[in-house]
């Protein structure tokens, strides 16, 4: 039976992992990481846990030790936040070219400088190309729940690719919730053991991340885009068959109180929770608005997305990273490049907040909405904005 | 027998990660051809001490009968490092010829 706790986040995350039976943990063991990795040393050296937990000298070296890991064959794990994942990104693309389901729980903080270390989404932005499935998770319980469902979806026969879980640093990682731990029985039941494609042995030699020349590169390119791409298929069915199970469901974008609305934003992440407060309090005073939460990155979810954000005439788009000197922050520009082609497409306002742990109010997502709803009849300047800035 | 094809004709053909399940299968590519230089031994200087044979990074220099060494010109990329490292000179890196 599932167990309701009241724990924090981070260390929620840390359990859940651990109920996934990880072989290989492989991170730096200090700043910029989380209780993630701290309590996940406790579990293994608690004996609670029969895995390898390796304290490596850097987040270059803990991707590098875990792609080794899952090449051989185990469940592998990893976790980190900002700079660590900076550190990660060249090796990024290889674990997903070598196709190796490492999971990764990504405490998201702002990227230095200036050194900062709050909130925001500037450290993933930066990974979007990194050919690894992206998911957002928006409370603990999400953390929790997603953190499973990852090592069920990166390990399916069809997949085979690492998956990111962004859990919003501080406003989720270092929070308390009231959660339900699922219990051992209930995992094992939805997470099959760790069956690899083909393992590093002497017995049965396989080269893995061999040279490929030119000939061959742009196949291999167009392999990896049609993997991930396909990839969707599978996280609907382990959604699924989450919901099934535990009766908590999950889709890859979710909407609330978005039918009819005229305006909607869109938030990633634990955002999410306070826009909902906000529109709460505008459609009491019978102001059409309604929320969007991208909670698949990658891949983009084209349809769901479309189908989403149907019918509404102006479109907020909540940004938490800033594409310097480019057409905005990135999740709009995704955003209107998708809806570029759609004839009644909605007008999309681009507000770029949150940054390095600025807070958000709900007062501050009613401003927004409102500004969203002057845009009905006059159309936006276009461009971006950064919400709040002290002029 | 059945010819192999050198590489896969379709996108769909590649093994998941270019996983490559033949062992020494890297023999196939002869990246020799890269190479600006190519070393000459002079086995009357050489000591037979086999430091050619350990600092070559693309393992192309072997042992002959004789106890001498030699490179598989093939694969040697032409890099110098045997002749570097050979301290009684009996290495010489030269032109290749085009
Ligand atoms: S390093 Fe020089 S001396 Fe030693 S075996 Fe090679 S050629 Fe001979
Ligand atoms: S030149 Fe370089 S590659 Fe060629 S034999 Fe010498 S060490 Fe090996």
């Amino acid at each position: 039976m599932a167990k309701r706790v009241g724990m924090e986040v981070a260390i929620a995350a840390a359990e859940a992992v651990a109920l996934c039976r990880i072989d290989v943990a492989a991170v730096y063991p200090i700043t910029p990481n989380t209780h993630i990795a701290e309590h996940l040393a406790e579990i293994v050296a608690d004996g609670k846990l029969d895995a390898e937990y390796i304290t490596v000298e850097s987040e270059h070296s803990s991707i590098s030790a875990c792609c080794g890991a899952s090449g051989a064959g185990a469940r592998a794990y990893t976790a980190t936040s900002s700079q660590g994942l900076m550190l990660m990104h060249e090796i990024l693309p290889i674990v997903s070219a070598m196709r190796l389901p490492v999971v990764m729980g990504l405490a998201n903080r702002a990227v230095s400088g200036p050194l900062n270390i709050w909130n925001d989404h500037s450290d993933i932005m930066p990974q979007r190309d990194s050919g690894w499935i992206s998911f957002f998770a928006e409370n603990g319980q999400e953390a929790v729940d997603m953190s499973i469902q990852s090592f069920r979806i990166a390990e399916d026969p069809e997949v085979m690719l690492p998956i990111v879980l962004n859990i919003d640093g501080f406003q989720l990682t270092h929070m308390i919730e009231a959660l339900e731990l699922p219990s051992q029985k209930e995992v094992d039941r939805y997470l099959p053991p760790f069956r690899p494609l083909a393992t590093l042995h002497p017995d049965k030699p396989v080269s893995m991340g061999a040279y490929a020349f030119p000939d061959i590169f742009t196949e291999v390119m167009k392999v990896k885009d049609s993997v991930l791409i396909d990839s969707k298929k599978t996280i609907l069915k382990a959604w699924d068959e989450w919901g099934k199970q535990f009766g908590r469901w999950y889709k890859p974008v979710e909407t609330y109180k978005a039918d009819g609305a005229e305006v909607l934003i869109m938030t990633m992440g634990s955002m999410g929770e306070t826009a909902s407060i906000a529109v709460d309090e505008l459609r009491a005073k019978g102001v059409p608005a309604g929320l969007v939460k991208l909670r698949l990155w990658r891949p983009f979810p084209f349809e769901e997305f479309r189908e989403a954000i149907k019918g509404a005439k102006v479109l907020i788009v909540c940004d938490r990273a800033v594409s310097f000197g480019g057409p905005g922050g990135p999740v709009a520009a995704e955003v209107k490049s998708a809806l570029y082609n759609d004839a009644g497409r909605p007008a999309v306002l681009n507000f770029l907040i949150g940054l390095g742990g600025r807070d958000v109010t709900v007062e501050n997502f009613k401003d927004i909405l409102e500004k969203g709803v002057q845009a009905i009849n006059k159309k936006p300047a276009g461009g971006y904005i950064f919400y709040g800035v002290r002029e | 027998m059945t010819t192999k094809k050198k590489y896969p004709e379709k996108w769909t053909e590649l093994n998941p990660g270019c996983m490559v399940f033949e062992a020494g299968s890297a023999k196939a590519h002869k990246t020799g051809s890269w190479k600006a230089q190519h070393p000459v031994w002079d086995n009357r200087k050489c000591i037979k001490c086999g430091v050619c044979y350990i600092y070559c990074p693309e393992a192309c220099v072997s042992r002959t009968e004789e106890g001498y060494y030699a490179a598989d010109l093939e694969y040697c990329k032409g890099c110098g490092i045997c002749a570097h490292e050979c301290w009684p000179g009996a290495i010489e890196m030269k032109e290749e010829e085009v």
